[in-house]
């Protein structure tokens, strides 16, 4: 072996050994690398007790409750097969609406209501003209998701 | 391909080929820029959610994109050094970090000024913004650890170590979005089925791309060039070339 053969063989090691070692340390955080937890695992109880944590999931369309003169705010975060209803007294952000992505950072109560100290809208990955929207809305009754 | 190779590696041949290409990639790098920014601000229609608040996708993406571009260039660069001990390919990488450090600074920086409005939020510790930050640290790591070595030959062997280590979060940073749940959504254009944008809107974004890329190439081999000069400062070449001007 030629002293450049071991040096390549050196910087390929160096990038398995560190790669091998980082895909070991993200799998042992994994927990706490994520940034929200689904309705669904919310409800199975993964969620921590006690502490503050993020659930994420769409407003459904419909539980949007507002005080009247008051900011607080109510609504319900589904990911499709569970729902957690979410208190909030403070300022939405722009993207807030129904079907909208939403994260909610903050703690259940006893009633199992998640109150939110911060909500951030989440949006998706798709672009479109007003127009688009407006066609796909028509053909899906649903409108774009998220 | 080897006498190429060679060739390419030999300081003088290379000072003269980039000094010949830097208008080239000038020139391709301005006019990518004018044309696709007018396309982004102007001809490309507003987002039916975010409204023209979309519009600074036209430098973040290039940025960010450039920013895991220009690591995984130095990174290359770095590697060929050590394995050939090649002093260019040191030059070269020596030569990336500040403008990789710029561009991921300028990615982070747009990033936060879009997720305010948007998100709600300047800052959040999701996988992506963190791992993006990482990024920046380890672009700035790899300039602090030059400086802090005088020998040119041990600065580049132990910086480039710290290089090809880093190279363990680009795909972290590429596939933080799918990997983990985050605020940031996924990728728009490299997303299963196509670009998840019409046409034109994503034009544009295709000509930011290219651009920022060439000027990613004249920037570069603008800095290549000062840094062979440095280092080749006392060899025949450098001085028949200052003093018959």
């Amino acid at each position: 072996m030629t002293a450049r053969q071991q040096r390549m063989l050196i910087v390929i090691l160096v990038l398995i050994g560190v790669g091998i070692a980082t895909t070991f340390g993200l799998r042992a955080f994994q927990e706490n690398l994520l940034y929200y937890y689904s309705p669904s695992a919310v409800q199975a109880g993964e969620a921590p007790v006690g502490r503050k944590f993020r659930v994420g999931g769409l407003v459904v369309p419909g539980t949007v409750k507002r005080t009247d003169g008051e900011i607080d705010v109510s609504f319900d975060l589904t990911d499709n097969a569970a729902m957690v209803t979410v208190e909030f007294a403070g300022i939405l952000p722009d993207l807030f609406r129904e079907g909208q992505g939403i994260i909610a950072h903050g703690k259940l109560n006893q009633q199992g209501v998640f109150v939110a100290e911060e909500v951030l809208a989440k949006h998706d990955e798709n672009y479109m003209p007003p127009e688009v929207a407006e066609s796909l809305k028509q053909t899906h009754a649903g409108g774009p998701s998220k | 391909m080897w006498t190429w190779f060679h060739k390419l590696s030999s300081p003088p041949h290379f000072y003269r080929l980039s000094a010949s290409l830097i208008p080239w990639f000038g020139w391709l790098a301005a006019a990518f820029l004018i044309v696709s920014l007018y396309g982004g601000l102007v001809t490309a229609p507003a987002d039916y959610q975010q409204g023209d608040g979309f519009r600074i996708i036209y430098v973040h993406v290039p940025a960010a994109m450039l920013s895991l571009f220009i690591y995984m260039f130095m990174a290359t660069a770095a590697a060929i050094g050590v394995i050939w001990r090649m002093k260019l390919a040191h030059a070269v990488a020596v030569a990336c970090a500040p403008i990789g450090a710029s561009v991921t600074f300028l990615a982070l920086a747009t990033g936060s000024i879009w997720g305010k409005p948007m998100w709600g939020t300047w800052w959040a510790w999701d996988a992506r913004l963190t791992s993006e930050l990482i990024l920046l640290f380890l672009y700035l790591g790899y300039m602090g650890l030059r400086s802090a070595i005088d020998d040119t030959n041990r600065a580049d062997r132990a910086s480039a170590i710290l290089a090809l280590v880093g190279v363990v979060n680009v795909p972290i940073v590429h596939y933080s979005v799918t990997w983990w749940n985050s605020l940031h959504q996924g990728s728009t254009l490299l997303k299963k089925g196509g670009p998840a944008l019409p046409p034109d809107m994503a034009l544009p974004l295709f000509g930011m791309i290219i651009g920022f890329m060439c000027f990613f190439g004249a920037v570069a081999l603008t800095r290549v060039k000062r840094e062979v000069l440095v280092r080749e400062q006392n060899s025949k070449w450098v001085k028949d070339m200052v003093t018959s001007k």
